[in-house]
C-alpha cells in the first residue's frame, strides 16, 4: 500500500524502532525562542551535557521584544531577565542567536523560511506550538514541550509516538478577495478546534497549489487551531523557487540531488488518509471570527449566530460565554461590530505579502477616527521589504503605526496590549479570552479584512469601500 | 534524573480533592527562566493562610504529600512538579492523578503513588495526630509503609525500571547512541545547517 506525504517524512527520519515502543526520530531542525527554552538549557547544565548538534540549532528573540525604542533597555525586568538568559545560554552552548537590533530577528516562525533552513523533508521542532508553520514546506514540524526542547539538544531525536492522517482537499478557484487566512478559518470552523486533534493534516487540491509559499504558510500555521499535531503541503514548483537562492539552500549538485529527492514527497494514488474532509474553494467569502475560539467564526457577511441555535450543549453554552465575553448580541450583523484596534503581524500574517495586501486597500486612504492601526512585520528582513518598497510610508500616512517587528500583540507578553473591554481585528491566529490583554476582545481576520476595517472603523472587507475598487494581489 | 528506590520521610496531609496546576503553581510563575526557584509559588494562594497545613512548624521539613483525589488536574504545566520538588517533595500519594501531571512527574523523578482512598485517609489521620510520624515509600518492594500500616502500589514496569534506574528520556535515548551516530553518518548532504553563510 502506498504512503501519505507525511509518512514518507515520517519513515525517513527514524534512527530506531522497536516493538511496543515509540519510534525515535531524528530531528533536522530545531528552532528556539526565548521563553520555553531556558529551563531546558538549565537541564542540559546539570547534566553536564552539551547541545549535540549546534549546526542544527538556531535561536531568536521575539515573543518579549518590545516594538518601540529597541534602542532602549527593556523595561519589564521579567521580560528583560528572560531575553538575557536566552542570550547567556546560546553563548554558553554555542547556539546561534539572532537577537534583537539583529537584521535576522523576528518571529521565529518566519525567520526559519525566509533563511532557507525549512525544507521539505525535514523534520522541524521548536517549544512553539505555531511550529506548525514550516508544514508549508512538506516539513513534518510540531510544536514540544520544555522537556522535549532538552531532548533535543541533548540528543537530536525524539521518541514520537505515531498519528493518523487526514486530508483536507480543497478543489477549485478562491473567489476574488478570499484569502488563505479566510480559507483556514472557514476550515476550522467546519472542522471544529478539536477537529484535527490526533492528526497530521494534509492540505491539498488545486485551490492549495495555486497558492504561493506565504500563503501556505499561513496555513498550515493555524493547523494547531484545529487541535492536529501537524499541517503539511506538498513541495512543488512553489517550493522550489520560494527556495532556490536563499542563504541556508542547497546549491549545485546539492540542489538538484535536494530536488530530486523533495519530488518524491508526494502522497502516493493508492495511500489511505484515515480521515478527509472536502472543500470546494467557490464557495468561500471572506472570514472573520466572532467568539473566543478560533473555531467560533462565520462569513463576514453572516450574523453574529444565536447560541440556541446549537444543538450541542456544549457548544451552545460556549457560544452564549464566548458572546457575553466579547459583548455581542446574537442577530447584531459582523459588519455592524466597530473596533478600537487593529493588528496586522504575526507568524500568521506578519510576511512580505500580507503587509503588500494590506497596504494595497490602504494606499490613498485614512485609517478612520478613534482607531488605532499596529503594523508589526513577522521580522526584521520583512520590514527592511516593506520599507524598500515604500510600504511603511503607505502605512504611516494612513495614520498607521510602522512597528518593529516581534510577535508583539500576538499574545501581549510585550507593552502592545489591549485595555479591558477594547476590540480588535486582528491577524494573528488566537482569540482566546485575554490573550491580546486582560479583558480584551480580539476578531481574527485576513490582512486584507483589517485593513478594510482599519477605515471603516467597523468589520469589513475591501469590497465595502465604496471610493475605489481593491485588486488582489497575487498570491494571496 | 535522580534513581529513585526508597524514600523515607515526615508527610504532610493536603485534605482537598481536585487540587489543580493553577493552585499548585500559579499563572504568572511561567515567565521564569529556570526549573527552580519554584517553592515559594507551590501553593502561593492557600500559604496566605497561616493556618494553611505547609505554614505550621510541625510540618516543616516534610517530604511526603499525602493528598486528596485528584490531583494534578488542569494545564499541562511541568512547573507544578517542579514546584513541588523545589519545595522538598519526593514523593506524593493520593488515590487519583490527573494524567499528564502523573507522566511529567514520573518524567521528573517525584514519585506519584496510587492507593486506595480508604489507605490514604489512614495515612492522612496517622500524620495529623503524629506530625513526627515516617512514611517510607519503598519502590523496590512497590510498598508504602508507615506505623500500622503496609499498603502495595502499582506502577508500570517501564516507568518503574527508569525510576529505579534514575534513567530520564535523555539518558534513554542516549544509550542509543550509536543508532544516532549511524543515522547522522548517512544523512544526505544537502540538508540544511544553521551554520552562519
Ligand atoms: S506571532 Fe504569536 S503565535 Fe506566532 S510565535 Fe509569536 S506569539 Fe506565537
Amino acid at each position: 500500500m502506498g504512503r501519505t506525504l507525511a509518512e514518507k517524512v515520517w519513515d525517513d527520519h527514524v534512527v530506531r524502532r522497536a516493538e511496543g515502543e515509540p519510534d525515535l526520530l531524528f530531528i533536522d531542525l530545531h528552532l528556539l525562542h526565548e521563553v520555553t527554552s531556558p529551563q531546558a538549557f538549565d537541564g542540559l547544565r546539570k547534566a553536564g551535557r552539551g547541545v549535540r548538534r549546534t549546526d542544527l540549532t538556531i535561536a531568536t528573540e521575539d515573543h518579549n521584544t518590545p516594538t518601540l525604542d529597541i534602542d532602549k533597555p527593556i523595561a519589564d525586568p521579567v521580560s528583560r531577565t528572560q531575553l538575557e538568559t536566552l542570550r547567556k545560554n546560546c553563548a554558553e552552548f554555542g547556539v546561534r542567536l539572532h537577537p534583537l537590533g539583529d537584521v535576522e530577528q523576528g518571529v521565529v516562525h518566519v525567520v526559519g523560511p525566509q533563511l532557507g533552513l525549512t525544507q521539505p523533508g525535514t523534520t522541524v521542532v521548536c517549544g512553539d506550538s505555531h511550529t506548525s508553520t514550516h508544514g508549508a514546506f512538506g516539513a513534518l514540524a510540531f510544536g514540544i514541550g520544555t522537556s522535549q526542547v532538552e531532548h533535543v539538544l541533548a540528543t537530536q531525536t525524539l521518541p514520537m509516538a505515531p498519528f493518523k492522517t487526514m486530508a483536507i482537499t480543497v478543489e477549485g478557484e478562491l473567489p476574488q478577495g478570499v484569502t488563505a487566512k479566510d480559507l483556514i478559518l472557514a476550515i476550522i470552523a467546519k472542522i471544529g478546534t478539536g477537529g484535527g486533534q490526533g492528526y497530521v493534516i494534509e492540505y491539498r487540491g488545486s485551490a492549495i497549489e495555486k497558492l504561493s509559499m506565504e500563503a501556505r504558510m499561513t496555513i498550515c500555521n493555524m493547523s494547531i487551531e484545529a487541535g492536529a499535531r501537524a499541517g503539511m503541503i506538498a513541495p512543488d514548483q512553489t517550493t522550489f523557487d520560494y527556495l532556490q537562492g536563499r542563504d541556508h539552500a542547497p546549491e549545485d549538485e546539492d540542489w538538484d540531488a535536494a530536488v530530486a529527492y523533495w519530488k518524491t514527497l508526494r502522497t502516493d494514488d493508492d495511500a489511505v488518509f484515515d480521515a478527509e474532509v472536502v472543500i470546494d474553494a467557490a464557495t468561500l467569502s471572506p472570514f472573520v471570527t466572532w467568539g473566543t475560539n478560533p473555531g467560533q467564526g462565520a462569513p463576514l457577511s453572516a450574523n453574529v449566530p444565536d447560541p440556541a441555535s446549537y444543538e450541542d450543549p456544549s457548544e451552545r453554552f460556549a457560544a452564549e460565554k464566548a458572546l457575553e465575553y466579547m459583548g455581542l448580541t446574537a442577530g447584531q450583523p459582523l459588519r455592524e461590530i466597530s473596533v478600537d484596534t487593529v493588528f496586522v503581524g504575526s507568524c500568521t500574517n506578519g510576511r512580505i505579502e500580507d503587509l503588500r495586501s494590506a497596504a494595497a486597500v490602504l494606499e490613498g486612504r485614512s485609517v478612520a477616527e478613534g482607531v488605532r492601526m499596529l503594523i508589526v512585520p513577522g521580522s526584521v528582513r520583512v520590514s527592511l521589504e516593506a520599507v524598500a518598497e515604500g510600504l511603511d510610508k503607505v502605512f504611516t500616512a494612513a495614520g498607521a503605526e510602522w512597528r518593529h517587528a516581534g510577535c508583539s500583540m500576538c499574545l501581549g507578553m510585550n507593552p502592545d496590549q489591549l485595555a479591558p473591554g477594547e476590540r480588535s481585528a486582528s491577524t494573528s491566529n488566537r482569540n482566546f479570552e485575554g490573550r491580546q490583554g486582560k479583558g480584551g476582545r480580539t476578531h481574527l481576520v485576513s490582512p486584507q479584512v483589517a485593513a478594510a476595517t482599519a477605515v471603516l472603523g467597523h468589520l469589513a472587507s475591501p469590497a465595502d469601500l465604496s471610493d475605489a475598487d481593491v485588486a488582489t494581489p497575487a498570491g494571496v | 534524573m535522580e534513581a529513585f528506590t526508597t524514600h523515607t520521610g515526615r508527610a504532610v496531609p493536603l485534605r482537598r480533592s481536585n487540587v489543580d496546576t493553577d493552585q499548585i503553581i500559579p499563572a504568572h510563575w511561567l515567565k521564569k527562566v529556570t526549573r527552580d526557584g519554584f517553592e515559594d509559588g507551590l501553593f502561593e494562594a492557600w500559604r496566605k493562610d497561616p493556618e494553611f497545613v505547609l505554614n505550621q512548624e510541625a510540618y516543616k521539613g516534610a517530604t511526603v504529600l499525602v493528598a486528596g483525589p485528584d490531583f494534578g488536574t488542569g494545564s499541562s504545566r511541568e512547573h507544578a512538579v517542579w514546584a513541588l520538588q523545589n519545595y522538598g517533595f519526593k514523593a506524593v500519594i493520593s488515590s487519583r492523578f490527573a494524567d499528564i501531571f502523573r507522566g511529567n512527574s514520573l518524567k521528573n523523578g517525584l514519585l506519584t503513588v496510587v492507593l486506595p482512598q480508604e489507605t490514604v485517609d489512614r495515612l492522612q489521620k496517622l500524620v495529623e495526630s503524629d506530625p513526627t510520624a515516617e512514611v517510607t515509600v519503598d519502590l523496590v518492594d512497590r510498598e508504602v509503609r508507615a506505623e500500622g500500616i503496609t499498603a502495595g502500589f502499582e506502577l508500570d514496569e517501564n516507568a518503574r525500571w527508569r525510576l529505579l534506574e534514575g534513567l530520564d528520556d535523555i539518558s534513554l535515548t542516549l544509550r542509543e547512541e550509536s543508532a544516532i551516530a549511524a543515522y547522522e553518518a548517512n544523512r544526505p548532504s544537502f540538508k540544511p545547517r544553521t551554520i552562519e553563510v
